[in-house]
């Protein structure tokens, strides 16, 4: 099948993207939509142009890397399912697919379909540690956790951090990935000592970093690879404000969100550090 | 992550700064301000009850102007809480996507939900026009402004034609913003339940829809001739 890839192109952070039409034939109706793009840049390499940068990694649906918009739609049309996942067959021959990075003030732009997702790595730092007492391993089976309870804290859990629900979202919010991450901690006995600190940071962090806030639509979960259900947002509203209620010191501290790479930072870092 | 950037760490912002925080608020006055709706609804529906009943709610209501003016500052407050957050927000919203996307479809909410920016305004301006209209009486096209007998200020405010389409137009832009804020209010808050939420924006369907339906009765009979 042939089809014609409109990608995104953009040479640096800070360059002038614009979209490039490019056709693609022989496209194979089993291939991924990854293997889609493999096949261009083979080509595009071969011409001597610049292949089309995307993130990957496992392209199993499970690590989170890949990601962008197919048409308007984070990972494409079919539903919980990423990039790398998403086969050919689910589109017509000779369709024209508009390919273009997740678009947020949290995700900078770094090249072509690659965007920053740093904002993530500081809400989940922000989030901090479970208390796990050290010394011989536990009997097993000494805290109980009820299946449905394991299973919702999973459901929470299968957030790959991919980043869809901030694409979907109209106002670019994190609430979804914040509301899941704080959601399948809390939702289990090992998570509770520390529930309401980490609702706390973890909310702070989201909220410092340039997100939009959540207005209930439920685009994100629409979105999202894993299907995270809408309820792990009012999970992480309602940890926080009984958290912010019963709180007794000011101890949280965020991260100043840090979107330059080291070499070109407007901050003092030290150029050497890996980041 | 370099260290330097993890010791210059910024102060966490407090509930109100939050975008949570800030939810909260919204649900909590869109609940006072839902309230005053289904209240207000009651008792004007009283015009179908004649002249003379409708005249006493209104009364009743003035029956002392300290308590009267103590409602009507829990309402402004909560206007101006709810409209506050909402613009903070709405603009916050704007700085999170500086380059839009050139195409992007909505794949899962509800048209109520996307137009609440629109909605809300309309309504805003609604309720003000309906303030000098009905209350203070400094806009009442068509015939004489008379303090007291609420009766004949709504059966002739009514007969007017543009008066009465503007009312049944905000009123079903209130009903669509309902239609969202009923079952979102207790998101922000942080209540959803796999099996109550579905039936809550059901709820929520049908507790706007006869917000709607109550509401715009009133022009409707005016016009059809029932209230006069």
């Amino acid at each position: 099948m042939k089809l014609t890839l409109r990608i995104w192109r953009q040479k640096s952070r800070n360059g002038k993207g614009k979209f490039i039409s490019y056709p693609v034939y022989n496209v194979n109706p089993e291939m991924s939509m990854l293997e889609c793009l493999d096949v261009l840049n083979e080509s595009l390499i071969e011409r001597g142009e610049e292949p089309v940068a995307f993130e990957h990694d496992c392209r199993e649906g499970i690590c989170g890397s890949c990601g962008f918009m197919i048409n308007g739609i984070p990972h494409g049309p079919l539903p919980a399912t990423t990039v790398c996942q998403l086969t050919m067959r689910h589109f017509k021959d000779g369709q024209e697919l508009v390919l273009e990075p997740w678009r947020a003030a949290a995700f900078p732009s770094v090249k072509d379909l690659v965007v920053d997702r740093r904002s993530f790595d500081r809400i989940i730092e922000a989030g901090g540690y479970i208390s796990v007492s050290t010394g011989n391993a536990p009997d097993g089976n000494t805290i109980l956790v009820g299946k449905d309870v394991a299973d919702r804290a999973m459901d929470a859990a299968a957030c790959i951090g991919c980043g869809a629900c901030v694409a979907a979202c109209p106002n670019a919010s994190a609430a979804l990935f914040t509301g899941a991450k704080i959601s399948h901690l809390g939702i289990l006995p090992q998570g509770v000592p520390e529930q309401d600190r980490r609702a706390l940071n973890m909310v702070a962090q989201m909220n410092v970093e340039p997100f939009g806030s959540c207005t209930n639509i439920g685009e994100c979960t629409g979105a999202c690879p894993k299907e995270i259900p809408l309820e792990v947002i009012s999970r992480m509203n309602r940890d926080y404000w009984q958290a912010s209620w019963k709180q007794r010191d000011e101890l949280v501290r965020t991260i100043t969100p840090m979107t330059e790479w080291s070499t070109g930072s407007k901050l003092k870092i030290d150029p050497n550090a890996t980041s | 992550m370099s260290a330097t950037a993890i010791n210059s760490q910024l102060r966490a912002p407090s509930f109100w700064q939050s975008t949570n925080g800030k939810k909260v608020v919204m649900a909590v006055t869109g609940c006072i301000l839902l309230l005053f709706v289904i209240g207000h609804l009651l008792g004007n529906l009283l015009v179908f009850a004649g002249r003379a009943r409708y005249n006493a709610y209104a009364a009743f209501l003035h029956f002392d102007d300290t308590i009267l003016w103590i409602v009507r500052i829990v309402l402004i407050i909560a206007v101006v809480l709810h409209i506050t957050a909402t613009v903070q927000l709405a603009l916050r919203n704007k700085r999170a996507r500086p380059i839009g996307y050139s195409r992007k479809e909505a794949i899962n909410s509800s048209y109520a939900s996307r137009t609440m920016y629109w909605s809300g305004p309309i309504v805003l301006a609604f309720v003000i026009f309906h303030l000098l209209e009905f209350t203070a009486g400094y806009i009442h096209p068509g015939s004489q402004f008379i303090r007291g007998d609420v009766y004949h200020n709504v059966a002739a405010g009514f007969s007017v034609w543009w008066v009465s389409a503007w009312y049944i137009f905000s009123l079903c832009l209130l009903g669509l913003h309902l239609r969202h804020g009923i079952w979102s209010m207790f998101q922000s808050v942080g209540y959803n339940h796999p099996r109550h939420t579905p039936l809550l924006k059901k709820a929520a369907l049908v507790i706007a829809a006869l917000i709607v339906l109550g509401y715009i009765s009133i022009p409707i009979s005016v016009l059809a001739g029932f209230v006069k």
